[in-house]
């Protein structure tokens, strides 16, 4: 029984991992064709560090999911801080308002934002390009803040209520309360939340696709008008920079809260 | 004579249409050591909440220094507090912990150092300034507490349940160690527990506490000596209590028998509460006793026994030097000091009879008490 769920276990990692590594493999051939692997190469990544337009694209996509993730990162914050005020019930009902943006299809949510950017844009400022990098910010910021308010409540949860009380009782006023101890203690809630808002800003394709106008576009956007035509393979070198990117920032968000849990067991054991 | 500092004044809180506290009156002495006593939620955690301007009453007001004080928010209040569970700031040390309202305060640097290393004098914590605070124990983490409310210099000291958490050894340690503290600074303590012994030993005065309503405020002495009504009488120590009728100012009958006391001033013929503490009653010789019982269950306590003894169907508890064993027969004689007189309340009946007692349930209890408080 331990034997077969230990090998079902591998065979699902090797599954899941298997395209990346075809990916990485095929970022590093000097043929066209990925089914053949000629010999190794770095000629792809020369390649893609010469092309300014796939740079620029990538610039792009990085520029947005930092903006989007530092300011879903902020505002989520502060919603999360307003929800763990409200009474219980409220509560509920607000947790439940935050998921169903997260559960909706991405296209639905593409979709619905594209017709409130047009209807705004034109209708009532009457503007002609009513699709542009803000309306993309927009609309990552908005998809983005569930995660950051999920990420941050279970920490409030956690969180000893009498703290704030213990910071007001010695003079704190609550916005300096939040930042003197509360801040301290969601921290680990807020990076995690920040982090996931950032990769799914930047591995965002089907809302881009309908908030972004011509002036402005983000990589997976642009990538995909290229799949029409064979994907040429310094752009396999740039997945797989990308790919290492996500990786190190996943492992060092375990990290961190490996981190932070250790450290309070061993205060705790030493505690007693 | 000491001045009043604080006063609640018919205050009651509810939540969700449920009466917390009902009709709070009360006031506060400058330098005065003052506890609320009460069993597991009575409301003395939500009193403290509206001292230090945590929590808002439903009605009712709220004054310090003659001032209405309903509105002002915690931190304009000169008032500090000591959480039931520390609330210590885990991302700060020690230092920094005790520091927290000098800083927030924005005192000079050197007088925060002189300030926090006098505090730390205070509670022998010396040395320990760069420890983090998890890595103390219960103990330390209490005087971390308290250091860090009493450097801010405040009028008042609010403690809830401060020694709950700690083993009865160190308790005792720092009951003392509270008290030295409360009368070097002259700051008025004003201090919740469950646990009557510790108001008893270390109050000026005691409030009792039931059902968010206070039930008496006195002297330790006076609320031991002359409770008010069946329920103080029997959280404070050990009562029996019986029922009997006042026939006139210094005679009492209650099992058939008219007895002298010293109380004085009920209706004639009024239907009362009869207190009598365990440890006054004398043993006698079965022919020489005011009334003649049976023990039927005896206790070695260290000090004393705790025995049984039935009356007519009524079981007394009685404390004794003397080991009398189960099935003796013995008498009891009572001194009119011995007796006190209560008016009947919502509480007649409901304590009193050691028909059901046993040593280990009481203990069982008791530590259910213990645990919920926590
Ligand atoms: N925020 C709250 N909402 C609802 N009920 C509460 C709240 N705080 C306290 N209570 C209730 O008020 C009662 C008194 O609580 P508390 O003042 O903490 O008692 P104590 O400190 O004497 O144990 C309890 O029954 C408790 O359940
Ligand atoms: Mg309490």
């Amino acid at each position: 029984m331990k034997r077969t769920n230990r090998i079902l276990t591998t065979l699902i990692f090797i599954f899941l991992y298997i395209p990346m590594v075809v990916l990485i493999v095929a970022s590093f051939n000097t043929g066209k064709d990925i089914t053949q692997f000629e010999s190794f190469t770095f000629k792809q990544y020369v390649r893609l560090f010469q092309d300014s337009s796939l740079l620029q694209l990538l610039g792009n996509s990085l520029i947005v999911s930092i903006l989007a993730s530092f300011c879903a990162t902020t505002f989520g914050t502060v919603a999360a801080l307003g929800i763990h005020n409200l009474n219980p019930k409220m509560r509920k009902a607000a947790m439940t308002l935050t998921n169903i943006p997260m559960t909706n299809p991405d296209i639905v949510t593409g979709v619905s934002l594209s017709l409130l950017f047009v209807f705004v844009g034109t209708r009532m400022l009457g503007q002609r390009n009513s699709l542009t990098f803000w309306t993309l910010l927009i609309a990552h910021i908005t998809f983005n803040l569930p995660y950051v308010i999920l990420n941050v409540m279970p920490k409030l949860k956690q969180m000893d209520k009498s703290l704030t009380d213990a910071a007001m009782d010695l003079g704190c006023t609550p916005v300096q309360a939040f930042f003197r101890v509360t801040l301290h203690e969601i921290m680990p809630g807020i990076v995690s939340g920040a982090i996931m808002a950032f990769t799914m800003s930047l591995d965002d394709f089907v809302i881009s696709y309908f908030v972004s106008g011509l002036d402005f576009v983000t990589l997976p956007v642009e990538i995909y008008s290229y799949t029409k035509k064979p994907l040429q393979p310094k752009i396999y070198a740039m997945f797989t920079l990308l790919f290492l990117l996500i990786l190190v920032l996943m492992i060092a968000m375990n990290l961190i809260q490996v981190y932070g849990d250790r450290k309070k067991a061993h205060s705790r054991t030493a505690g007693i | 004579m000491s001045k009043e500092l604080i006063r609640l004044q018919d205050l009651t809180v509810e939540f969700d249409g449920e009466r917390i506290l009902d009709g709070i009156n009360l006031y506060f002495n400058d330098h005065e050591f003052l506890t609320l006593l009460g069993p597991s939620g009575c409301g003395k955690t939500t009193t403290l909440r509206i001292i230090g301007g945590f929590l808002k009453p439903t009605s009712g007001t709220v004054t310090f220094d003659g001032k209405k004080v309903n509105d002002v928010p915690p931190y304009q209040r000169q008032i500090n507090t000591v959480f039931q569970r520390y609330a210590l700031f885990p991302h700060l040390d020690v230092y920094d912990n005790i520091a927290f309202g000098l800083k927030v305060a924005k005192l000079p640097k050197d007088e925060i150092k002189r300030r926090v290393s006098e505090m730390l004098e205070i509670v022998s914590l010396k040395g320990y300034e760069n420890r983090s605070v998890d890595s103390l124990s219960g103990g330390q983490q209490q005087r971390v507490a308290i250091a860090r409310a009493l450097v801010n210099r405040p009028k008042v000291l609010l403690l809830d349940e401060p020694l709950a958490a700690l083993d009865l050894r160190l308790r005792k340690d720092m009951q003392n160690e509270l008290k030295r503290i409360q009368q070097a600074t002259g700051i008025t303590f004003i201090y919740v527990t469950h646990d009557q012994e510790e108001a008893l030993s270390m109050s000026d005065t005691v409030v009792v506490m039931d059902k968010g309503r206070i039930q008496q405020i006195g002297r330790p002495e006076d609320i031991y000596n002359e409770p008010k009504n069946a329920f103080v009488a029997d959280f404070i120590g050990e009562s029996n209590i019986l029922d009997g009728v006042m026939l006139q100012d210094y005679k009492v009958r209650f099992f058939g028998r008219v007895f002298d006391c010293v109380d004085k001033g009920f209706a004639p013929s009024e239907n009362v509460d009869v207190v009598i503490r365990p440890e006054d009653i004398d043993i006698v010789p079965p022919e020489q006793g005011h009334l003649v019982g049976t023990v039927t269950s005896i206790t070695f306590k260290g000090l004393n026994y705790d025995i049984i003894v039935e009356f007519k169907g009524f079981k007394w508890l009685i404390q004794t030097t003397d080991y009398h064993g189960v099935g003796s027969v013995i008498g009891i004689r009572l001194n009119p000091e011995d007796i006190h007189i209560m008016h009947k309340s919502e509480y007649s009946g409901m304590f009193g009879d050691y028909s059901s007692y046993s040593a280990e349930y009481d203990e069982l209890t008791e530590d259910a008490a213990d645990e919920e408080a926590e």
